[in-house]
Parts: structure tokens; sequence; C-alpha cells
């Protein structure tokens, strides 16, 4: 790589460490910065860094493979060590370019949302959060992971709760988020406590490695596993376990919402697949069993449960709150087919449902800024009011419903191959089935927004008032990346595949089918 | 039944966590709902201590054996060995007494999760106070009705 050798050489040793010690730094710093100015800049600023190091980390794990930090110069098994490999690389590219695309957004969006007095502050806790994330992605420490879920869960109930000034009900939605969120983290770290009790050891690789030697038999590494993935699966939102997504959707500040919607599930995602592939592997058979069958049957009940559910709100922001959680079971339904190509379908849709539910999202904030609505009823006339803002929210509504030249059918038809080589032909037609439901959802909105007329008020028709540029350029942004995927998908595909190889190396593919 | 008195740490650590989770769904009042989880995460912070805990081991805490040998209180300097590592070889070879120490490492972990759980406990209270600033209840049921009427009434100006 050219670009590499441009690039100063303390970039390339210490970008893993800057992309969570800077937005912490940052973070606390905004504590005593009083101005909204001051502190969005330096938020900017910061997450620009964050986007530039993961991108020369994506570019070296491209040219190197897997990249190895020790943090303070301790010696992996015994010090934590930060791992860039396939797998986190993409993720962590995403998560910092989403905060970057949400950043643009931001000002007046918060300016119209959050207090004056909390402006500052409420920038301080997207940077925490956003540490918290990536740190829960780089690191290749199991119990530092838990540490970075909760900053980043802790920071994250702040952020939905400053959404109480535009609706009273965010600090209820908060507050079951905490309970449930807490619920869930320690889960895990019960799992983490049953690994550590077994293997002696917090560092993943030496832990995976510890596994495999046990030969699959350890009753205890099997406790840990299920507590795992129930911690996880409260985080990602796994189908029975979602019951504080909408109310966390519906009411955060926009800003939150589709920074939360587009990164926070995606980290959790990730962190499963981390667990059950890397440090546990197909060679354990309960790991098997439950993907392949626990998992799949959440994931599809979720894919039909959550799409009919979707159909019946009266908020679009739940509406696509609940899509979310028929999203996250796509996901998993690729994960638990446990082949090369289920995988690479279902990192390819992690990537494309965090573009295109961003773009959602960006859309229905900018109309809540202009006329402060989110019902489907107020979407009457959109078309006509907000004509570039209905139309970035039309290409990535049928992104999410999978029409042809979109992200979403790129990911929908892998997945449906995916299904279709494991022998799974019903999975294709779950697949079908769920996608006309987001038709269904989806359409009704656009019906609402291009076939009904704008409202009157007073007896006056509402102008035309579009959403400032500002805004629209985010949504814009997303909403062509979601076409430039429809139309050539490989580099995505290409990135995808490298994870899913990096999961199931080659002596495993097979394995529990 | 002395399996049973040998692993009663769990036993105890078990009903702690079942009685908290207990607590967090049933309770319909959110500072009752909040000592739940509290209960719940303080059983998590037992079970990573006994899972330091050696059985017979001593604190790890580092002792001068010279220092000791002037006091005449030992006889031989005493070395702190890791459960892991072969005691019985250890004696014979250097002639010294052998003590085993607990392994600190869940311990340092476990006060990470307590301040975790500090955190999030602080957070839910503030929450508790707002909402009850808001809706002037801490009562879920309360809650629930008011924020029914106020759907109804529709959301917006």
């Amino acid at each position: 790589m050219d670009i590499l050798s441009l690039l100063p050489p303390w970039l390339l040793t210490h970008g893993v460490a800057l992309l969570v010690v800077l937005p912490l730094l940052a973070g606390a710093a905004m504590a005593v910065i009083p101005r909204e100015r001051i502190a969005w800049t330096i938020t900017f600023m910061v997450m620009l860094i964050c986007m530039l190091c993961a991108l020369t980390l994506a570019l070296q794990v491209i040219d190197q493979g897997r990249l190895s930090y020790k943090m303070g110069g301790w010696e992996p098994p015994y010090g934590i060590e930060y791992v860039v490999d396939a797998l986190s690389a993409p993720v962590l590219l995403l998560i910092s370019a989403m905060a970057v695309i949400c950043l643009f957004y931001a000002s007046p969006s918060v300016k119209a949302e959050v207090e004056p007095k909390k402006r500052a502050a409420f920038y301080g806790a997207f940077l925490i959060c956003a540490a918290g994330l990536l740190g829960m992605v780089v690191t290749g420490d199991a119990f530092n992971v838990f540490v970075f879920l909760e900053v980043s869960s802790i920071s994250t109930y702040v952020l939905v709760a400053m959404g109480h000034s535009r609706d009273r009900r965010a600090l209820r939605a908060a507050y079951d988020y905490l309970i449930l969120g807490s619920i869930g983290a320690t889960f895990f770290v019960i799992g983490i406590g049953f690994l550590y009790m077994e293997t002696g050891t917090l560092n993943m690789a030496d832990m995976s490695n510890i596994l495999d030697g046990l030969d699959g038999g350890s009753r205890v590494a099997q406790v840990g596993f299920a507590f795992i993935v129930i911690g996880l699966g409260l985080k990602l939102a796994m189908f029975p376990l979602h019951m504080w997504l909408p109310g966390a959707y519906a009411h955060a500040p926009s800003f939150v919402t589709i920074f939360l919607a587009s990164t926070a599930t995606k980290a959790a995602l990730y962190l499963l697949l981390r667990f059950a592939f890397t440090i546990f592997d197909l060679s354990f058979d309960y790991v098997v069993t439950i993907l392949s069958q626990f998992v799949l049957v959440l994931a599809v009940v979720g894919m039909v449960f959550a799409s009919i559910q979707a159909i019946f709100q009266t908020d679009v922001r739940r509406v696509l709150a609940f899509s979310s959680i028929a999203q996250v079971g796509y996901i998993l339904l690729g994960l638990s087919f446990l082949t090369l190509s289920g995988l690479t379908a279902s990192y390819v849709h992690l990537i494309n449902h965090a573009f295109i539910k961003g773009g959602l999202f960006l859309a229905v904030g900018a109309m809540w800024y202009r006329f402060g609505i989110t019902r489907v009823a107020d979407f009457r006339g959109l078309s006509k009011t907000m004509p570039w803002t209905m139309s970035a929210f039309t290409i990535s509504g049928l992104s999410l419903i999978g029409v042809p030249l979109t992200a979403g059918f790129v990911s929908k038809l892998q997945l449906a191959t995916a299904a279709w080589e494991r022998g799974y032909g019903w999975a294709v037609g779950v697949i079908l089935f769920s996608s006309i439901l987001a038709l269904v959802y989806i359409g009704r909105i656009l019906r609402v927004a291009y076939f009904e007329t704008p409202p009157q008020i007073n007896g006056v028709e509402v102008l035309k008032n579009e959403a400032p540029l500002i805004m629209l350029i985010p949504m814009w942004i997303l909403a062509i990346l979601s076409i430039v995927i429809g139309i050539n998908a490989g580099w995505v595909v290409d990135a995808a595949g490298r994870a899913a190889e990096l999961l199931i190396p080659t002596q495993m593919i097979g394995r529990g089918l | 039944m002395t399996d049973l008195f040998s692993s009663f740490n769990y036993g105890v650590i078990i009903i702690l966590m079942m009685l908290g989770l207990y607590v967090v769904f049933a309770a319909r009042n959110l500072i009752k709902r909040l000592v739940g989880l509290s209960v719940f995460q303080t059983s998590v912070f037992l079970f990573y201590i006994s899972l330091g805990k050696v059985s017979g081991g001593q604190p790890p805490i580092l002792v001068d054996s010279r220092g000791l040998e002037k006091t005449d209180h030992a006889a031989s300097p005493i070395v702190q060995v890791a459960a892991s590592d072969d005691i019985a070889a250890i004696h014979s070879l250097h002639h010294v007494e052998a003590v085993l120490y607990s392994n600190p490492l869940p311990h340092v972990l476990i006060l990470t999760a307590i301040v975790v759980g500090v955190a999030t406990l602080a957070i839910g209270l503030a929450l508790t106070v707002r909402i009850r600033e808001v809706y002037g209840s801490i009562e879920e049921d309360v809650i629930d009705r008011l924020d029914y009427q106020y759907n109804l009434e529709g959301a917006g100006e």
C-alpha cells in the first residue's frame, strides 16, 4: 500500500490506542467546556481523527493481516491487548464514519432538541459512548470488553434521557433501558467469570487456545457460553430480549437514535461473532447446537413477529425501531447457518443495515426538525413539503425492503443464496415473507407521504419547507451509498468475505452441518 | 453433604442472584427495581470474589522474609506460592515455608465492576428523581396510566 508509507509512523503504531483514548479524554474534557460551538468542533475533530485512524488500520489490515497493540507495553497474555483484524476493522470504520456523518447533522438537531445548558455535556456523553463502542470492538481482552460495554451503555442511558425536553417518555425509556441493559451486561460478566474460572486467562486469543485444549467437554465453559449469548442477546436486541429497543429509539433525541440504530447493536453483534466463532468455535458441540437451533429459531420468529408489530405502529420512529429488531433477525439468521456464505451475508447485512437505518432515521429527524411530526398520519403530503428529505427517505426505505439496485437487495440476495446452499428452502420463504411485511410498513408511510395532500393548519395549506442543507447532506450521503452498494457491492462483499474466513477457518468448514 | 457445605458460597450467590432478578421483574416501584438490580449485581461481585479464593490461601501481600528472620518468628524463609505451583517440590528443594496465596486478579476485576455498578445505580437514581419531578410518582402503574392518556391526547403541540 502506497498510502501507508506516506502517513506519519506514530499514526501507524499508536492508531489503535488513539481510537479509544482520544474520544475518552475529549469526553471528559467536555465537562468543563461551557460553549456548545467549541464542544461541537472538538467532538467533530476527534471523531474525524478516529475515522482516519480506523481507515489507516483497515488499510494496514488488508496489507499485513492481524495487528496487535500492547497497551502500556505489557505482553499479551498478562497485559491488555488491542487487536484489529479483518473482522473488527470494518466495524471500527463503520462506527467512526457514522459518528462523523451524524455530527454534521447534530448542530441544528441538537439545538432543537436539547436544553441549552446541557448541550456541551451532551457532546461529552456522545464522545464517551463512541469511545465505549470503539473500545468494545478493538479490545482483545474479555474483561475489557465488559468495561467498554458498560462505558458505552451508561453514556447511552444518559443520551436517551436527554430526549425528555422533547418527549417526557424518554425518561421512562432510559430507565427501562438501564434496567435491561445492566442485566444484559451482568449476564455477560457472569459468562466471562465462568470462562476465567475454566481457563485462568482473560486474553481472547489465549482463552481460545486453552479452550481448544479442553476438548469441548468443559461444562463450566458451556455455562459461560450460555450466559454470554443471553447477555449479548439483550444488548443486540435478539428477538425476545428486545423490549428496551422501541422505547429507547422512539423517544431519544434524533441524533442519538441515528447513532444508536446504526452502531450500538452492530457492535454487540460483532461481539457475538467474536465470542461464538473465535473464542469458542464450531468444534464445540454446544456452540453448534445453540447457534444452529436456538439462535436460528429466535432469528426467524424475530424477523416475522417484529415486522408484523412494525406494521401496527402509529409512530414512524417505532415502525423503524421494530424494523431494526427484524433486521437483527436477518443478521442472526445468516450467522446461524454456520457456513462461509451465511456469515458473509450476515456481515454484509450488518454493514448495509447501518447505512439504511441511519439514512431513514436521519430523514425522520429532519421531518421532526421542520414540522415536529413523527406519527404516520402526520406525514401527509411530505413529498410536496419536503421533497428532498422525502426522496432520501424513499431511497433508504426501498433499500430496507430490498428492491433491486439497492444495498438491501444485495444483502438479502446473499442471505437467500446462503440459505438455499445450506438446504433451508423454507428460510428463503421466510426472507421473502419478511420483505413483503417490510414493503407493507414502509409502503404505508410512503402512501401517506406521496398520495395525500399536505394538511391545512388554520385554513392555510402548509407550504414547502425543506430541511437545512447541513441535514440533507448526511442523509443523501447514506442514500447514495445505498445505491452505490446496490450497483457495485464488490467491496462490501469482499470485506465481509475476509471477515467470514477469519470466523470459520478452513478446517472448520462443514462443521455442524 | 460435604459438597453442599464446601460450595455453600455458590448457593448463597445463586439465591441472591435469583432474589435480585425476581425483584427487578416483579416490583412496580422504580426504586425497588433498582434495589433488585443492585442485589443482582452484588451477587456477581461475590461470585468473582469466591472465584479467586484458593482454599487455605493467604492474602496476596508480599512478605519480606528477611525482616521475619530478624525477629526470629520464622525458622525458615516464607515463600509465597500460587495454587498452580508444585508446593511439595518447592518444599523439598529450597527448605522454605511455602504459603499459598489467593488469586488477586478477580478481586481487582471486581473493583472495576463495583465502580460500574455504582455508576449505573447513580444514573438510575438520577433518572428516578427526574421521573418523580415530571410525573409526580415513582409507581409504574401511575406512570403507565399517565403515558396512556398522553398518547391519546397526541404527543405534538
